[in-house]
């Protein structure tokens, strides 16, 4: 949980205080503790950073380069975005395997609608209405037909494969409207280096503060620790699940149209499944559980972004980018066992009040 | 069962008008004929009790008035109008509210925003940002006008024990509460410190006549003292009908165990 507000410690100090010696409250290694227990995007941030300095230290000014950086950044942009999103469907605990798909699909929609004579703007935003409507479809099969989220974008994301194999004639598309130009519009939706990313720091923010700060967050929050609890205080669970579906998706496919204008190319052969197991990764490594009720936004981002500096800084130290994944498994677990024995110790300290 | 509820029975508290009125309610699940029949009639400001085995039916009752279960036959009527509860919310528009025996606090979630859920307090119009520090500072107020002792509004609702998590629940919606309040057993599992806690603030919220109360309790000594008209349900129906300053504990006891040792015999009869 983030919790918005700097809370006086209610009580006695949660961490066992062997350190507690000092008149004046626990000692600052309770503290420190404390905060990575109740922050739990700092365990992530200073993975993050560790892994910075490891990379910038073996391989020095080849892996701090603009360049480089840039394609690290490339690397956490889709995985960012997905994350992110997905987020609010974790709290919730359900999950969207099709964002992936929906990241793919919306350009191509865009490219479609563009190349029959639509122009790019309501292209643009028809392709996310389009985006938007898969995330309402998945939604309503959820809930109103009773079918676990897992089942049902499992069955989206092949059904959206499958679409754009058909609808492309399994040809790669190209120029995608914007791409290769100059002006303003076209590098803020994706033609520049650091487009892509800006966008997903952008829905970061926005997307934190409405779990944290919003009703709708709240709302999320509830449904999804206690799901009939929060039903009968009035909460109207379908609605809010809904709504989250259609969020995902609809920065899924946004995130996925900046991504397009930035590499030009459509590829029908790309699958998602990809994106969206790197991006519970990336939930996971950035402190949420899937266990419903607790999630955090910013972590996910930060969970993204050591993806992108593990793939980029592996490239660039000449070891085999093969190892990525033996690193990125390590670290998904790593991050999981720490958070469930975070858990631990936050409940055990609650149990003893 | 209906023709002893004359509106003349009302306790001094009420004004005679009622509230509600539950007309030949009948719900079944499957095979099983929970409710087979129930007229009940609840007057503004009366406290109405529920007793009865498990299995009567009381909770299935209290899930129809709060629009959590459609019931299968019969009416409901709220201050003489005819209505369809389909939906907790629905319930809600006609100013029901209900705590039910799960305790309905969301564990993630602080005391304050608990107190508000589904009422939240929202600044800046559509955008619903949460007033936190005016959640924060009217739940504070709140919860000392009632003497609900929390260790702060922000403690996670799993810091809490049974009871204060259970005298929250019950102060949230006696907050919100404007025409009828349905408590599923509200001094479940309660300490006796805590069970007082409840008892005085709903009896505080009686003494205001602002609000019809149904409870449904196992123990005699708190319906006793909380209500003014107690039922007995048995088998889906109601079959003891008392006011209490009428009855007395020894009464109401030996009324259910009779009636309940002539179900047996009829139940012995049937298989003989």
């Amino acid at each position: 949980m983030q919790s918005a507000a700097p809370t006086p410690a209610p009580a006695p100090a949660a961490i066992p205080p062997p350190g507690q010696d000092r008149v004046g409250g626990p000692s600052l290694a309770a503290r420190i503790a404390r905060a990575f227990l109740y922050q739990r995007e700092l365990t992530p941030l200073v993975l993050l950073i560790g892994v910075f300095v490891v990379f910038a230290i073996d391989s020095g000014s080849s892996f701090t380069s603009t360049l480089s950086i840039a394609a690290a950044a490339g690397y956490a942009g889709p995985i960012g975005a997905i994350a992110v999103s997905q987020v609010l469907l974790l709290v919730l605990a359900e999950i969207d395997l099709s964002a992936g798909q929906v990241f793919l699909l919306t350009p191509w929609v865009e490219y479609w609608l563009h190349t029959g004579g639509v122009p790019v703007v309501p292209a643009i935003l028809l392709a996310l209405v389009v985006a938007a409507s898969v995330g309402a479809i998945n939604g309503m099969i959820t809930v109103f037909l009773n079918v676990p989220s897992f089942v049902t974008t499992l069955a989206t994301n092949f059904i959206l494969f499958g679409v754009v194999l058909v609808g492309s004639n399994d040809a790669s598309a190209s120029p995608i409207p914007l791409s290769g130009q100059s002006g303003f519009a076209s590098s803020v939706m994706g033609n520049s280096n650091w487009a892509e990313i800006i966008w997903v720091l952008v829905i970061t923010i926005i997307l934190g503060l409405l779990l944290t700060r919003t009703r709708f967050g709240v709302r999320i929050i509830a449904t999804g620790g206690h799901i009939v609890g929060a039903a009968e205080a009035g909460v109207p669970i379908r609605r809010v699940k809904i709504w989250a579906f259609v969020l995902a998706s609809t920065v899924a496919g946004l995130v996925g149209i900046v991504d397009a204008v930035k590499y030009g190319t459509l590829d029908p052969g790309q699958t998602g499944i990809d994106y969206i197991l790197y991006a519970v990764g990336a939930c996971v490594i950035g402190g949420t559980a899937l266990t419903g009720g607790r999630g955090t936004v910013y972590g996910a981002f930060i969970g993204a972004l050591l993806l992108g500096l593990l793939e980029d800084g592996l490239t660039v130290a000449g070891i085999s980018t093969n190892d990525f994944y033996i690193y990125v498994g390590a670290v998904i677990i790593f991050a999981m066992a720490l958070n469930v024995q975070f858990d631990r110790v936050v409940a055990r300290s609650k149990a003893r009040r | 069962m209906s023709d002893e509820l004359q509106p003349d029975q009302a306790t001094p508290a009420t004004n005679g008008k009622l509230a509600l009125e539950v007309r030949g309610v009948t719900k079944r699940f499957g095979a099983l004929e929970v409710l087979r029949g129930i007229d009940l009639s609840l007057h503004q400001g009366e406290v109405l009790g529920l007793v009865g085995d498990n299995g009567a039916g009381k909770s299935t009752l209290v899930k129809i008035l709060s629009g959590f279960h459609p019931q299968d036959g019969g009416d409901l009527l709220i201050e003489g109008q005819r209505v369809g509860l389909s939906s907790v919310g629905s319930a809600r528009a006609h100013g029901i509210e209900t705590v039910y025996q799960d305790l309905a606090l969301i564990p993630q979630l602080p005391v304050y925003q608990n107190l508000f859920l589904g009422h939240e307090l929202t600044r800046f119009g559509p955008l619903r940002i949460l007033d936190k520090a005016q959640m924060r500072k009217l739940s504070r107020q709140y919860l000392d006008d009632i003497h609900v002792n929390v260790p702060s509004v922000d403690a996670d609702s799993d810091q809490l024990s049974g009871g204060q998590r259970q005298a929250i629940a019950v102060a949230r919606a006696v907050r919100v509460a404007t025409k009828i309040l349905l408590l599923d057993e509200p001094l479940a599992a309660m300490g006796a410190r805590e069970s007082r806690l409840i008892i005085d603030l709903v009896k505080d919220l009686a003494s205001s006549g602002r609000v019809s109360i149904i409870v449904i309790d196992h123990n005699f000594a708190h319906l006793f003292e909380l209500c003014d008209r107690l039922l007995v349900l048995q088998g889906g129906r109601i079959t003891v009908e008392r006011q209490v300053h009428e009855t007395s504990l020894e009464e109401l006891t030996e009324l259910m165990v009779s009636s309940y040792r002539a179900q047996l015999e009829a139940v012995s009869e049937a298989g003989a």
